[in-house]
């Protein structure tokens, strides 16, 4: 594995020690199995990581332009605080092309930085491994959005492993929204993790329609008090894709809130995994924590699981989780339909009303032209389905 | 002028037979009241007629100017001029009013240019509050505002047969005088013929029948004018029920007594 750090990474990076130290780790260790709980349900027992090397992935950035160049010794202290668990953390710590962030203190930022990863190289014969890795850390009192986009192209044969840090200081308002654009022969494995700072404020937004197996798990921790964090995510997944999502939403001091709202739908015989967990720690009294998941299953043949959490350790708290799994309502088609309108139409109707509340909530300034794009893509993927597989 | 005919009508759900031979006709401008006690199979008329999904049609015809309605699916009956206020408008979150407006008018090769102000003005002239206009379809509404809402859809669509079944539910009386007045004048400014689906009188106090049938047991017992209503009013159903309610006091007395033993 170290000999590979040579051909990714320069002789002369700074951190090639740690890089090292990351690969040696990751070479001890085995794909996680699906016996895991966090893995349970994933198709990660189909992958094969000798079959991809690990290659630099192409960013692009801009809005950059807004913020002065992150301090290294800051990014470093906030990345050393990062969770590893499993041999994806350490092949990303051996691996990465790091983008950092750093919103100074009270600064609030008009446009959003928009970070583009353009997934490319792979082919079936040699797949290539991708290693993004992005710290966003807001001063405080700042207030900014970032969006991180994911794109390959359908003949494009790769992994990609990308890890996020979001950090919010005191009274930061940090939004973030995650687009999976991936092609149908890309995998995705992210971890995100967050921490919001006393009285701050983190969303975490999540749009994922590409990709063949695209999982994101997301550690949301609120640490100083009164801090609050949201997670809304949007996932549309068709033909044999699978969408994977694993969520914390982790209480580590008193008055905190959170609120989590997942919407999904699955088509064809493609798959998706809710599962999510409401951790209120001890000294976290005063708290309050939301989790919502629906799923639409639009054909027979497709299918969606949906796992609710709660970890309750302390008293006065309030909590609640909802989770719902099934087709489109006859009601409402029938309601539609009963005013002439045929049913394909009434369905596409139906199913973006579904997502109108999620793509209200996404951290979206730019006059709604990413919102329109994402419904578009929607009514878009409905259109790929047989009259005879529509479960009704 | 348009026609819709209702012949010999056998149907059922889940199994269960609740329409047992109606015969109906509706014409242009009439306004016809459909009254039946629960479980008289009134609901069950409409949605037949209106073909939801779930219902299985055993005999008979329904025909709209002599066209196979119980052929189609519900929106190409929509699209042939029929339409059902429902009772129970279903909420539809993330839709609003006018979207399902929109699509309902390109169904049908109109134009939505003026959609808008036709909304507006349609929302004004049955006291529907124009902020509600842009709420997703039925949901947080009261009661008497999923009616009006009902009875803006109707006008706006301009159908040549409505049913309203039981339009009269859950709404209060101004909501009633308004969601009434809006259909009778459509009956006189379009010719829209009118199958009204009714438990009770009030309804009739305020869109004023030309005819009036009783239904029991998914039959109609008792055809008539506007004084069939009256009769109703006083005497109940109990009158019109005849042999039948008779039947089943006796089935359930024999069941009684053998559950005494």
């Amino acid at each position: 594995m170290s000999s590979l750090i040579s051909d990714v990474i320069p002789a002369d990076a700074p951190d090639r020690a740690l890089r090292e130290a990351a690969a040696e780790r990751a070479a001890g260790l085995a794909v996680p199995s699906p016996e895991l709980e966090v893995w349970r349900y994933s198709r990660i027992a189909e992958l094969d990581l000798s079959a991809s090397s690990p290659a630099a992935v192409r960013t692009t950035v801009t809005g950059a332009e807004q913020v002065p160049v992150a301090d290294p010794a800051l990014i470093a202290e906030l990345v050393a605080g990062m969770s590893v668990h499993d041999v994806f953390d350490e092949l990303n710590a051996a691996y990465h092309r790091t983008v950092a962030i750093s919103v100074p203190a009270g600064k609030v930022l008009a446009d959003p930085i928009v970070v583009t990863h353009h997934v490319e190289g792979g082919t079936a014969e040699h797949g290539v491994a991708l290693y993004p890795r992005l710290v966003v850390h807001g001063g405080a009192d700042s207030e900014f959005t970032v969006i991180e986009r994911f794109e390959s192209s359908d003949d494009t044969y790769a992994v990609v492993v990308p890890r996020l840090l979001v950090h919010a200081s005191q009274a930061a308002r940090v939004s973030y929204l995650g687009v999976n654009l991936l092609g149908a022969n890309t995998w995705q494995l992210g971890h995100q993790q967050s921490t919001g700072e006393r009285d701050s404020t983190t969303l975490l937004g999540t749009v994922a329609l590409g990709g063949d197996y695209a999982r994101v798990r997301t550690d949301a921790r609120v640490t100083g008090q009164g801090a609050s964090t949201k997670q809304v995510a949007l996932y549309y997944a068709d033909g044999n894709q699978m969408h994977d999502f694993r969520t914390l939403q982790d209480h580590m001091a008193p008055k905190t809130n959170s609120d989590l709202l997942f919407k999904g739908a699955v088509q064809n015989t493609a798959k998706s995994v809710y599962t999510g967990l409401i951790r209120i720690r001890e000294n976290a009294r005063g708290s309050v924590a939301f989790q919502t998941n629906r799923n639409l299953t639009l054909s027979e043949g497709a299918w969606a699981e949906s796992v609710p959490n709660l970890d309750i350790q302390t008293n006065d708290v309030k909590c609640s989780h909802a989770s719902t799994v099934g087709p489109v309502d006859d009601e409402q088609r029938f309601y539609l339909e009963s005013r002439g309108i045929p049913p394909e139409v009434a369905e596409r109707l139906i199913v973006l009303g579904f997502f109108d509340d999620v793509l209200n909530l996404l951290p979206v300034s730019s006059a709604g032209t990413l919102r329109a794009d994402l419904r578009a893509r929607v009514a878009e993927k409905l259109q790929h389905r047989e009259p005879d597989e529509v479960s009704r | 002028m348009s026609t819709l005919e209702i012949k010999g009508l056998v149907a059922s759900v889940a199994g269960k037979q609740i329409l047992n031979g109606i015969d109906l006709v509706v014409r242009s401008g009439e306004v016809h009241a459909v009254m039946g006690p629960n479980g008289a199979g009134k609901s069950t008329l409409s949605a037949v007629v209106m073909g939801k999904p779930g219902y299985e049609v055993h005999a008979g015809e329904v025909l709209l100017d002599g066209v196979d309605l119980l052929a189609m699916p519900a929106w190409q009956r929509a699209q042939a001029g029929l339409h059902l206020v429902l009772q129970y408008p279903s909420e539809v979150p993330g839709v609003g009013l006018a979207d399902m407006l929109a699509e309902a008018y390109r169904a049908r090769g109109r134009s939505t240019d003026d959609l808008v102000t036709d909304v507006a003005a349609e929302a004004e002239r049955i006291n529907f509050p124009v902020a509600l206009l842009d709420r997703s379809l039925n949901v947080d509404l009261s009661g008497g505002e999923k009616k009006r809402n009902e009875t803006l859809q109707l006008a706006l669509l301009q159908p040549k047969i409505a049913i309203l079944d039981e339009l009269d539910s859950g709404l209060d009386i101004d909501a009633l005088r308004d969601c009434a007045r809006r259909v009778e004048a459509a009956t006189n400014e379009t010719g829209l013929g009118v199958l009204a689906i009714t438990h009770y009188n009030r309804l009739l106090e305020e869109l004023h029948p030309d005819h009036v049938h009783i239904l029991v047991k998914g039959r109609i017992v008792a055809s008539g004018g506007p004084e069939l209503a009256d009769q109703l009013e006083r005497d109940g159903y109990e009158a019109f029920s005849g042999g039948e309610a008779a039947d089943e006091t006796a089935a359930t007395s024999a069941l009684d007594d053998l559950f005494a033993i």
